[in-house]
């Protein structure tokens, strides 16, 4: 007993320590209206967690306050031969329990990373290996010439070979199979924060790390990320002074916000597209009345499901202006992006009526939804919005709107007929859209994200056309030819790019990704 | 006709007619029954018919307010619904679960507790020990995991399934109570006089539980289950809202109050308000009838 006694008074003694140093120590207190779903950096590909788990792990490579590529756990990197890349690693970078990093754990990353449970093989996928040259230099070796690597690994973080396989967390934590490990709760990154103490969905603390190898901008010490789910709650938490930051600011409440004079609105266009997904390859549909064949399969249903959609009013009323509504499955500011497809084909409710009917559904169908109703920016609402939308031309929805944390590992296991997602070309680049999105799912991440299955082999050959392709000319007008023809499939149904809205108090200063990440290493409390 | 009279000057019916406040309450809690099972007639539109919802008239306000219409009395809400129609419909819902669910933990319950408090012995330790396990996780948990089961097994459920669910996960969480209150009373009463003057002059046990204990443990019960109505109301609204519940297409009052309370602070309170306002009546309502009832039915008051 008295053994057990000693680690105890040990703790309690430096947590007083603690406590006498924090005095004079910046807390940031964050809000969100939902939380990462592990602490794994390698179990969900999902813009949240990745901008929390981020302050914790590192990547090779970063992008900067201006969003620009910077090294990070790799100081500099060149293509030495067209499917060969040389990565330098940073030297006397630490984990956060003093293991040195090093090649190995590059290689270990790579490979927990690519392996089984992994939510991340999309950006990995392209590479056949990885090879040591010596503890602080790689080469990455593509399976066909890649001209993006470094852009593509900005969301692949590093981890500790040896406390993985400590804490027998060699395997990513799977959500889909219920599989969790040390690495859901603990974390042992390179980062410039620490987790301090963890409460899923609740409250999760982080605390600088003081041997960071790094420089920081920001003077932030201590960071306490609050989960707030209802919207009225946060708002009232941030104006009570509760809260210093929190995202996403309700869109009906961003005028309120902004009123205030403790406050400001930060506001941008997010790189996120929020689209529908149709299952097109099963024989029959999980969730619908329809047996013995599916409808998705015919293009008409689709294109009348398309036209049904009245986006416009979706933007005015439940969006209240702050959404563009998209006809592509990526934004504007993605590279790739061609305006002259960016025309939506017309809300027509008789046309939509007529495709049904020809498609033989004169009197429409059930199909079930699923929807979340924290992860999107009015996801719920949204997703109601376009069930009235179906209803007026005969198409019923069993709408099954539900918390994140129960929804991603029910949709990824692809148990849905008709869904709703987001998603944000980490890369900035279409290649991050066609690869995960619009390609055959398939072996190394491909299609990883194309949960409805969409197929046609002519895209699946121009993302690799894309890939390896280094004239941008050349390349731009191959992502044009695959966009136009999964426009022309309607193999997705997109509906419109999101606002960023986040909210703080004046005297932080901090910087809005457009992929909605938030590093707190760049936030300075005055 | 006969009956109602027969009732009126019955004991209760007396008591009942006494009592302005059970009068009321009885009055208002009628009103809500009746909108909620004719609510196909009484209701200005059907708000659970997507088709005719268009997102236009979403957010209006009330009549009376600049910008609102008579189509719709007390304003529309995020989906263009009419908060009126959908008060109504949704009272039938949250009626409908809430009654049910504590219905059925009520008959659970009171039949355990009566069991483990009069037989005592084995019984009772093993009901009450399942008491404990069944206390020892939150309400929600355990509806989740049913709810969960329920889906698992019927992946195609359509919504009056969805219900059932909702239903037995609620009240198999509240049964509980009632056991844990009706055991005590049950053993405080088990010892009297009266049960032991049953018991000498051989009225079976069964009988005695049913006609002599029981009236006399159901004081608490009808407080406690008055009370369960409105919880049971509030539970299913976060079974709602973590998406096991009633599906958002056809929003309970839980829902709506739920939904409502993202609009407070854009000032958009009709959404809220009103089927708040409406929980709160109907909450009360049976709240102060069951407060009466227990009082009428208390023979230590007669």
């Amino acid at each position: 007993m008295a053994f057990k006694l000693n680690p105890l008074v040990a703790t309690l003694a430096a947590a007083l320590a603690l406590t006498a140093v924090s005095a004079s120590a910046v807390t940031l207190r964050v809000g969100n209206q939902g939380d990462a779903l592990s602490m794994d950096p390698h179990s969900l590909n999902e813009s949240l967690q990745i901008s929390v788990v981020e302050n914790v792990y590192e990547t090779l490579v970063t992008r900067d306050a201006k969003y620009k590529l910077s090294p990070l756990l790799a100081t500099s990197w060149k293509q030495t031969a067209p499917t060969v890349w040389r990565f330098n690693l940073r030297k006397g970078v630490k984990f956060h329990d003093g293991t040195p990093f090093t090649a190995d754990d590059v290689i270990f990353s790579y490979e927990r990373a690519k392996g089984d449970g992994s939510d991340m093989k999309s950006y990995v996928g392209q590479f056949k290996e990885i090879k040591k040259i010596n503890d602080h230099t790689i080469d990455i070796i593509t399976i066909a010439p890649f001209p993006i690597v470094p852009e593509l690994i900005t969301h692949w973080a590093i981890m500790s070979k040896k406390w993985c396989e400590d804490n027998q967390a060699t395997k990513p934590v799977d959500r889909r199979k219920g599989i969790e490990n040390a690495a859901s709760f603990r974390a042992n990154g390179t980062g410039p924060f620490r987790v301090r103490e963890r409460q899923p969905n609740v409250r999760t603390t982080f605390s600088r790390h003081g041997n960071y190898w790094g420089k920081v901008t920001g003077n932030v010490d201590e960071v306490i990320y609050n989960v707030i789910g209802n919207d009225a709650t946060r708002v009232a938490a941030m104006m009570s002074g509760e809260l210093d930051v929190m995202e996403p600011v309700p869109v009906q409440d961003v005028d309120r916000l902004k009123a205030n004079d403790k406050l400001k609105v930060l506001q941008g266009p997010e790189l996120r597209a929020i689209f529908l997904g149709m299952d097109q390859k099963r024989d029959e549909l999980l969730f619908s009345n329809v047996k013995g064949k599916n409808p998705f399969k015919d293009i008409r249903v689709r294109k009348a499901f398309y036209q049904a959609i009245d986006i416009e009013t979706i933007r005015t009323r439940v969006m209240r202006g702050a959404a563009t509504p998209l006809a592509l499955m990526l934004p504007p500011q993605v590279n790739g992006f061609a305006p002259d497809l960016a025309k939506r084909l017309p809300f027509d409710v008789e046309a939509s009526k007529k495709l049904l009917a020809e498609a033989g559904y004169p009197n429409g169908f059930e199909v079930k939804m699923n929807c979340p109703n924290d992860r999107y920016v009015n996801d719920a609402e949204i997703c109601q919005a376009v069930a009235a939308n179906l209803a007026k031309v005969g198409v019923k929805i069993n709408l099954e709107a539900e918390t994140k944390g129960t929804y991603f590992p029910k949709i990824l296991s692809r148990n849905t007929s008709f869904y709703m997602l987001g998603w944000t070309a980490s890369t900035v680049d279409a290649h991050n859209v066609m690869y995960p999105i619009l390609s055959t799912p398939g072996d190394g991440g491909r299609g990883q994200f194309n949960l409805g299955a969409y197929s046609n082999p002519k895209v699946d050959e121009l993302t690799d056309k894309v890939a390896s392709e280094t004239d941008q000319k050349k390349r731009n007008e191959m992502i044009r030819e695959a966009m136009k023809i999964h426009q022309d499939d309607v193999g997705h149904l997109p509906l419109h790019q999101q606002a960023l809205n986040w909210a703080a108090k004046k005297n932080i200063e901090l910087v809005q990704f457009p992929d909605n990440g938030m590093a707190w290493k760049f936030i300075t409390v005055k | 006709m006969n009956a109602l009279k027969r009732w009126l000057n019955s004991d209760v019916g007396y008591s009942f007619r006494q009592s302005p406040t059970a009068m009321v309450a009885a009055g208002i809690a009628f009103v809500c029954l009746f909108c909620s099972v004719f609510a196909g007639w009484v209701s200005p539109t059907n708000p659970f018919d997507l088709a005719t919802l268009e997102l236009s008239d979403a957010r209006l306000p009330p009549a009376w307010m600049e910008g609102g219409t008579t189509k719709f009395l007390l304003g529309s809400d995020d989906q263009g619904r009419d908060i009126l129609s959908a008060l109504i419909y949704g009272s039938r819902i949250s009626l409908i679960v809430g009654l049910a669910s504590v219905v059925l933990s009520v008959a659970v319950g009171v039949g355990l507790g009566l069991l483990a408090g009069f037989k005592g012995g084995w019984i009772d330790a093993l009901l009450m020990r399942l008491c404990d396990v069944m206390l020892s996780f939150p309400a929600i948990l355990v509806a989740l995991l049913i709810a969960g089961v329920g889906r698992a097994l019927f992946p195609n459920a359509n919504e009056s399934l969805a219900f059932g669910v909702l239903i037995i996960s609620i009240s198999l969480t509240g049964w509980v109570q009632y056991a844990r209150t009706v055991r005590g009373t049950t053993l405080v009463e088990r010892n009297k006089e009266y049960v032991q003057a049953a018991r000498v002059t051989g009225v079976a046990p069964l009988r005695i539980m049913v006609k002599h204990v029981l009236p006399n443990v159901m004081g608490p019960v009808m407080v406690l289950a008055t009370i369960q109505v409105a919880t049971a109301i509030i539970t299913e609204a976060t079974l709602s809202f973590l998406g096991v519940g009633a599906p958002p297409t056809s929003p309970s009052l839980g829902t709506l109050i739920r939904v409502g309370n993202d609009y407070l602070f854009s000032g958009e309170w009709w959404i809220t308000i009103f089927p708040g306002l409406m929980l709160v009546l109907i909450a009360l309502s049976v709240n102060l009838l069951g407060d009466w009832l227990r009082d009428a039915l208390n023979p230590r008051l007669r």
